[in-house]
């Protein structure tokens, strides 16, 4: 199915007869719902833009690559830096920008200004008996009502089709720069990373892979050259600057996880605390692109390593399985947290239709 | 403000409810006696009051859970309460409700600059988390102007806002994960140091929930460096309409100031005979405040003020050192206060595309002719959040309804032009019965099912954020 209003949406879902497989373009996707494809890519188009006041609304199933043009426009952007997981994932299709709140799917500026779920001002959605509900709106502060926007970010369409998003835009900068650093292990790489983003200089990215640590700065051009001097004198190792595109595309590397595509094995994606991420990595003996300045692994691991990598990782984070065969995707909740989810789904989707099992 | 009945039955047990409390904490935590209850009738919404049964001042989660627990089996209404300072009547009690106050769990369970978070109970007051991490180069970055009282359970429950949002975002963009306790007393851990949950989030629902799903009791807050210094610049003009174009072009430029506050005539004339910080007599006014190294400001100033000398200011005044800078802010920290010299004042919170801002500033104008009340507009012009002071004298009888329905007509215009009725004050008791303005009935059941899953008999904080029809069969329940 692929309705092309909100309303054909809900009559869609009101009126299913068995479980829905919620699609935006597929492109993310994880987990191991089934049911009848019911994709979101008619639902198109932006409702409103209004660049002066940084806030653009749009409907759900518009193509990334057209919300990133029509901003790009502007000279704004989507400040959370949307990662294209396709190469990674091995998927074709058109991510859509619903698809990337489902997934509240955040890339590596994430430490400067927050994730997806940070950056929506509010959502209109139908839940699963097809009842439409809208919550928030396009202002950048409000706390009218509950805010189901956030619970909304990252519930991959398990309690609601997203059918409209408005967004908190960003200006994209007059400068960028990346200091990329080498000659440092592992552990001496990412307190490096710890260091920058500990410093007063205002770091939009902190990532190490392929033995190179990356500290990128963004903003007015005096401003890019005096941070670049100020954490070069600061950091170790050694230090070259990577200017404009240069830069841009050594993010675009680490945001789409490029060093691990076609890797053999399994791939996990841990969230953790920063000065954990060296160890959990030398424990497990996997090949990582770390990101958020550790706080993010991206890890190889052969396949049968699961428990490993979760004993690793207990009470300092958890690990989801986004490439490997079978084994549960996301990590299992406590029970008294896994009651309330369950009371959630069974209020928002009360016949268990919406990608069922898809999180557990 | 209409409250439901007190439940006859709790107030008849209130005995042996009191009997249980005290079973469960220590002697001090427990207050039962009318003039000791008297502190907690209202919060900063004085104008409604009300004693509650009870309150209980807790130390411990422990002791958290266990008065929950005990309230939860004897049908008892908990109103949460961090340092009462809210606006909007958010910690209110009803005659049959036990009021739980965090206040004395305030201590640093630790500080971690290496993954900048502060874990903190949650009735730490919001400035002493900065004061907890100042020495080190760090601070909390939401700063709302009651930061020196406001406890960070209630900028929780509120989802606490600030002068400075615009570039450091509201509660929930600093909150990485809470302890939470249900009013059955189940002890639940959300998110977490790391910051990003693993399956719901639940944690983003939590916040700004007024209360009403549980009691937070610890809190994981993000941490940031402080930047190097910051420096505020004065800029007038003879419209509102230009005004909003220049706050409008700087944010269309890139350029983000940590701040651009805006004040209205009659709130600038009011500021000048209170505090004198020699603000310029004109129609309105922006304070626009950069962060950076002394080069980084001097560059951001420059680029600021190319852009508004464009709209023809009436004056542009840079601070060339910190005194003047203390000037500049001097009038805007004070205009709450210049206001209250006048006379009573209703604030209001609502939030407005910035593109609206001529619009409803003449609209306000209007509508202050026709109440026959006086209003200054103050507000934060960099996220549309504004707040209409209005005035009226509490003793005159009638004042207070004229003022109320003022300040309604005021939020409805917020809501017609694409905004909504809060920005960072809450619903409480205050705009509960607007809700429907804003929000359609299935747009409030999806709301309320949420408290339906974390508090299935509707004990905690019941009577707020919906309007009272619309949650009745689910209270009674």
């Amino acid at each position: 199915m692929r309705p092309v209003t909100e309303a054909e949406l809900a009559e869609a879902v009101a009126g299913a007869s068995g479980p829905l497989l919620v699609r935006g373009g597929g492109t993310r996707t994880l987990g191991h719902a089934v049911g009848e494809v019911l994709e979101t890519g008619g639902l198109s188009g932006v409702e409103l833009y209004e660049p002066g006041a940084l806030t653009l609304v749009v409907r759900a199933g518009t193509p990334v690559a057209e919300v990133e043009a029509v901003l790009a426009g502007e000279r704004q952007r989507l400040a959370f830096e949307v990662p294209d997981l396709r190469g990674l994932l091995g998927r074709e299709g058109v991510s859509t920008i619903g698809g990337v709140v489902a997934a509240n799917a955040s890339g590596p500026r994430r430490v400067q200004v927050g994730a997806a779920r940070d950056a929506c001002l509010g959502a209109r959605f139908v839940d699963g008996a097809g009842m439409v509900v809208k919550n928030g709106g396009r202002v950048m502060k409000n706390v009218t009502g509950y805010d189901l926007v956030k619970l909304m970010a990252g519930s991959r369409g398990t309690l609601g089709v997203l059918t409209e998003v408005s967004f908190k835009v960003q200006a994209i900068p007059e400068a960028e720069a990346t200091l990329v650093i080498e000659g440092l292990g592992d552990a001496a790489g990412l307190a490096a990373l710890r260091a920058a983003l500990g410093s007063p200089f205002d770091v939009s990215g902190a990532a190490r892979h392929s033995g190179r640590s990356l500290v990128r700065v963004e903003g007015m051009a005096g401003s890019v050259a005096y941070r670049v001097t100020q954490l070069r004198a600061r950091l170790g190792g050694d230090v070259t600057v990577a200017e404009g595109a240069e830069s841009a595309a050594l993010w675009r590397e680490v945001r789409d996880v490029v060093p691990m595509r076609d890797k053999p094995g399994e791939i996990w994606r841990i969230v953790t605390l920063p000065t954990a991420a060296a160890e959990i990595v030398a424990q497990l003996e996997g090949e990582a692109l770390w990101d958020w300045g550790g706080g993010l692994i991206w890890l190889v691991l052969p396949h049968g390593k699961g428990a490993d990598l979760a004993a690793a990782v207990a009470g300092r984070g958890h690990a989801t399985l986004v490439k490997g065969q079978g084994g549960p995707v996301f990590p299992p909740e406590a029970p008294e947290v896994a009651a309330l989810v369950a009371g959630l789904k069974a209020k928002f989707d009360p016949r268990g239709i919406l990608n069922r099992g898809m999180m557990g | 403000m209409q409250m439901p009945e007190p439940d006859a039955g709790v107030l008849a047990r209130k005995a042996r409810i009191v009997g249980r409390l005290r079973a469960v904490l220590p002697a001090d935590a427990v207050i039962d006696a009318p003039e000791e209850l008297r502190v907690y009738e209202c919060d900063a919404l004085t104008a409604y009051r009300c004693p509650p049964l009870a309150a209980v001042l807790p130390r411990t989660t422990e002791e958290v859970s266990a008065v929950l627990r005990l309230c939860w089996e004897e049908g008892v209404p908990v109103v949460p309460r961090g340092s009462g300072t809210s606006l909007a009547g958010g910690a209110m009690p009803t005659a049959d409700s036990v009021i739980l106050g965090v206040a004395r769990m305030n201590r640093v369970l630790a500080a971690d600059y290496d993954n900048r978070f502060v874990h903190v109970e949650a009735g730490r007051t919001n400035l002493s988390v900065t004061g907890a991490v100042e020495a080190e180069g760090f601070f909390y970055a939401p700063d709302p102007s009651s930061q020196l009282a406001c406890a960070i359970a209630g900028n929780i429950a509120m989802n606490s806002g600030g002068a400075h949002c615009l570039k450091y975002g509201v509660t929930t963009n600093n909150l990485l994960g809470v302890r939470l306790v249900t009013m059955d007393g189940t002890v639940v851990t959300l998110g977490g140091p790391w910051g990003e949950p693993a399956g719901l989030d639940l944690l983003g629902v939590v916040c700004g929930s007024e209360g009403q799903l549980g009691v937070v009791t610890e809190a994981w807050l993000r941490i940031l460096p402080k930047p190097e210094g910051a420096r505020p610049v004065l800029v007038g003009f003879d419209s509102n309409e230009v005004a909003g174009a220049c706050v409008s072009d700087i944010i269309k430029a890139g350029i983000l100031p940590v701040a651009i506050e805006f004040m209205d005539r009659p709130c600038i004339r009011a500021t000048e005979a209170f505090a004198k910080a020699g603000y310029p007599d004109c129609e309105a006014l922006l304070i626009i405040e950069v962060e950076g190294s002394e080069a980084e400001i001097s560059e951001q100033l420059a680029r600021i003020r190319q852009i508004a000398l464009a709209h023809d200011p009436v004056e542009f005044r840079e601070a060339e050192d910190e005194d003047q800078a203390k000037r500049i802010w001097l009038g805007r920290k004070s205009a709450f206060g210049a206001m209250g010299q006048i006379n009573d004042y209703m604030c209001l919170d609502g939030t407005i595309p910035v593109s609206s801002l001529p619009h409803v500033l003449k609209r306000i104008g209007e509508l202050s002719r026709e109440f026959g009340l006086d209003v200054g507009n103050v507000f934060h012009a960099g996220d549309g959040n504004m707040h209409p002071l209005i005035l009226f004298n509490a003793n005159t009888p009638g004042d207070l309804e004229k003022c109320e329905a003022f300040g309604a007509e005021i939020l409805k215009l917020c809501v017609e032009v694409g905004g909504c009725l809060t920005g960072e004050h809450g619903v409480g008791i205050e705009k509960r019965d607007l809700m429907a303005v804003q929000f359609s009935a299935a747009d409030m059941e999806a709301q309320m099912r949420v408290k339906d899953v974390f508090d299935p008999k509707w004990l905690l904080n019941p009577a707020k954020v919906f309007p009272l029809g619309a949650s009745a069969g689910r209270r009674a329940g």
